[in-house]
């Protein structure tokens, strides 16, 4: 109720008064304690003679990093060097990600096999690496790698020009040309050229109820746009060899210990999540599905693709996307095995420059701005798998 | 009397319970050899067993050196666990770098504070007492761990490490975390825009980052944050990282619990008389944090195993001082394998632990609602 008089001290009583008061209260403060950090930090830089802002990032890196996709040698930028890390942070939890998802699926089915002894197994896979930190498996991966591989100088040889060793795997490699960029971005293009026609195949047969041949459309879709840029672009063939001296392989291109073992630290240990997530969604979905579902007649493979995967994606879809984006995030332990990622770059350019905050603010600014986004995107895909509800 | 009455007849009643058919060992064997299929799945599965228990029983005990130094595991070169290398370095990996003499106060310390979980652990004696045990015991092990009263030497927060560290850093970031999440929660859920604004902008930005990056900035702008002449210790600034990574969490998962309470209990307090903070404290949080109490007991998982980050910003926990044993010169390249497994075991057994009390807790919990609509 609000008061009928209004005194100042009743006024404090007013509910909505209140509500301003602590608003204001609340905002002051923040920016009081914005303001009070910015000066304190501000003064304290310029009393050890920091410089601040980002003109450092203009500067020549000087230094080395040993796994790159665009061309970067120690003469280059630091801005380069922290693209050059954010590359290697992408490839690294693209691959992850891949790699979690199809073992979290076969676990997560396996989990529910009716054959004890393969759900038990699952049972162990999943607790044995949900119980123990990532960053300890990637300790441990990187220690087996060197451990069990053989030095450089005795590289195994398992396949004509591809050696394995503890300095990693090292296959034959294309010499990259801007034309097999463009065989590349039209090989894209076919692929999502199919996906239209595909569904806009499936899209007229759910409305006419007449099942035309789409195959022969997506195969030239996939096929026709990589034969063109070929005749177009037309790409050399040249094949860098690897070459094994006395000490040392050179040329090909080289999957290095520290990249595997984060793959398979990071890969593995998000497989885990990925079955219980998949379980439970298959769980979610009501044994009564299954039984309508085989009553029209459907088989298991129609039933658990057509009925149950279907519905058990909604239920998937929103922690899958979290798992997704914790393996993105935690890619940054890559620091710790010396794979040179977003924060490794940032740290060495942060320790080169002593411009730590500005190295901080950029590296957290490219997480955050990747988190939202992928959160977005799958927030967006979650809308569409939601419609499927009436 | 009577119960005993009615035992006793129900006790005469024969026993008329259906006798299950025996079963043929067909259908015994029918969910591991139903299908050809399943039969391969079943050998498969029967051979990786095999190849595991017998890989782990030749590296552990048959081809493993149990007696000897250095240079008779280097001698077997990793052909079985080399024991004589955790034995000469267990105490290194659980206590770190804190003075030999002393171990004693951080074992004490550790097993105090394990006690007092276990002892909050068990539903029964769940009350405010509860609390003030936990000041009293987080005062003692303090005391215990930095001395400098009752004739205890003082030991520096550089010398801590090891387990004692990565309980300390994952229970009090848990403690303080939890305090500052629930108030989060309730900043996020309160209809007070700017306060929304204000909590939701804070908690995404942490929790769209990754942790590593929270430690660094802890440690590296955390310092010139501060007034002048004013330093602040590296564990400390550790210990606010995880403080501000748990809060954000912990926010998430106690707001789940707050939009999980009924519209009818606020309107219920409101009708009261309660104001906001009597109403949550009295009404709402005490249902909404019971219904979060097994997602915040995986949360504690997941920080106890964070810990291992502060590793990166080199403060010297459990798993760094495992590290640092298989560092030593003298066991440097020989024992691979032994120090990463037994941490690895370590982390296991608390973890395993608590996730086993975290479901037990869920079915506890779901029996009580059990007499319920639902």
């Amino acid at each position: 109720m609000a008061t009928s008089d209004s005194s100042p001290v009743r006024l404090l009583y007013d509910v909505r008064v209140r509500a301003v008061l602590y608003q204001v209260v609340a905002v002051a403060l923040v920016i009081g304690i914005g303001f009070y950090l910015f000066s304190t930090v501000s003064r304290k830089l310029a009393d050890q003679n920091i410089a601040t802002g980002f003109a450092y990032l203009s500067r020549p890196a000087g230094f080395v990093i040993s796994q790159s996709f665009i061309s970067y040698d120690s003469g280059d930028t630091y801005g380069r060097a922290i693209l050059v890390g954010l590359l290697n942070t992408v490839w690294v939890s693209v691959f992850a990600v891949a790699l979690s998802t199809v073992f979290g699926l076969a676990v997560g089915i396996a989990r529910l096999s009716r054959n004890p002894l393969l759900s038990t197994l699952a049972l162990l896979y999943v607790e044995a690496l949900r119980n123990v930190p990532l960053l300890l498996y990637l300790f441990l991966w990187y220690a087996l790698i060197v451990a069990v591989f053989p030095p450089v100088r005795e590289a195994w040889q398992i396949l004509p020009d591809v050696f394995l060793s503890n300095g990693g795997l090292i296959v034959p490699s294309l010499r990259w040309s801007p034309a097999h960029t463009g065989v590349l971005v039209a090989a894209v293009l076919g692929i999502v050229l199919a996906c239209f026609i595909a569904s806009a195949f499936r899209r007229k047969r759910v409305a006419t109820g007449q099942s035309r041949m789409a195959w022969p459309y997506v195969l030239a879709a996939l096929v026709v746009p990589v034969l063109l840029a070929m005749l177009v672009f037309q790409p050399d063939l040249v094949v860098n060899w690897p070459e094994k001296g006395r000490f040392r392989i050179t040329g090909g291109v080289q999957v290095t210990p520290e990249f595997t073992a984060l793959l398979v630290g990071l890969g593995l240990s998000a497989s885990a999540g990925i079955a219980e997530i998949v379980r439970a969604g298959i769980l979610s979905v009501g044994r009564g599905q299954w039984e309508a579902a085989r009553s029209v007649g459907l088989h298991d493979r129609q039933t658990m693709r057509l009925v149950v995967l279907p519905q058990a994606l909604r239920v998937i879809i929103p922690p899958l996307t979290s798992s997704y984006l914790s393996t993105f995030k935690n890619s940054s332990l890559a620091i710790a095995i010396g794979y040179p990622d977003l924060v490794m770059v940032s740290n060495t350019t942060m320790n080169q420059t002593g411009q730590a905050i500005e190295g901080i603010a950029i590296f957290m600014m490219v997480y955050l701005g990747m988190s939202i986004t992928i959160s977005m995107l799958m927030n967006w895909y979650n809308a569409r798998v939601a419609l499927v509800e009436r | 009397m009577t119960d005993t009455a009615q035992l006793n007849t129900l006790a005469s009643v024969p026993d008329e319970r259906p006798v299950r058919p025996a079963q043929s060992w067909f259908a015994l064997l029918k969910p591991y050899i139903g299908s050809p299929f399943n039969a391969v799945v079943t050998f498969a599965c029967l051979w990786l067993i095999y190849r595991l228990i017998t890989g782990a029983w030749g590296w552990l005990v048959t081809r493993a050196i149990v007696e000897g130094g250095p240079q008779t595991c280097k001698a077997a070169a990793g052909a079985g666990a080399c024991w004589p290398f955790l034995a000469a370095k267990l105490r290194f990996m659980i206590f770190g770098f804190y003075p030999y003499d002393e171990h004693w106060r951080p074992a004490l310390a550790v097993l105090l504070f394990l006690g007092a979980m276990i002892y909050s652990m068990i539903p029964r004696f769940w009350s405010r007492r509860l609390l003030w045990l936990w000041l009293a015991v987080v005062v003692t092990c303090g005391v215990l761990m930095y001395g400098g009263v009752f004739g205890l030497t003082v030991v520096n927060t550089t010398s801590w490490g090891g387990l004692p560290l990565s309980f300390m850093l994952s229970s009090v970031g848990l403690a303080f975390g939890f305090i500052l999440g629930v108030l989060l929660a309730l900043a996020r859920s309160s209809k007070l825009p700017a306060i929304q604004v204000i909590a939701v902008v804070f908690i995404e930005m942490i929790r769209g980052v990754p942790l590593v990056s929270i430690l660094f900035m802890a440690s590296v702008m955390l310092p010139l944050f501060m007034p002048d002449g004013v330093t602040i210790d590296k564990l400390l600034r550790a210990q606010v990282a995880i403080i501000i990574f748990a809060g954000a969490y912990i926010a998430e998962t106690v707001r789940g619990g707050l939009q999980a309470v009924p519209k009818g209990q606020h309107e219920a307090a409101a009708s009261l008389g309660l104001g906001y903070w009597l109403s949550m404290r009295k009404i709402v949080l005490p249902q909404a944090l019971k219904i979060v109490i097994p997602p915040l007991v995986n949360i504690f998982i997941g920080f106890f195993q964070d810990t291992t980050l502060v590793t990166i910003i080199g403060l010297l926990d459990f798993l760094d001082t495992v590290r640092s044993a298989m560092r030593d010169p003298v066991w440097q390249g020989i024992a691979v394998l032994e120090g990463y497994i037994f941490a690895a075991l370590v982390y296991a057994v608390f973890s395993y632990g608590m996730g086993s009390y975290s479901r037990f807790i869920e079915r506890r919990l779901k029996t009580d609602h059990s007499h319920g609509r639902h």
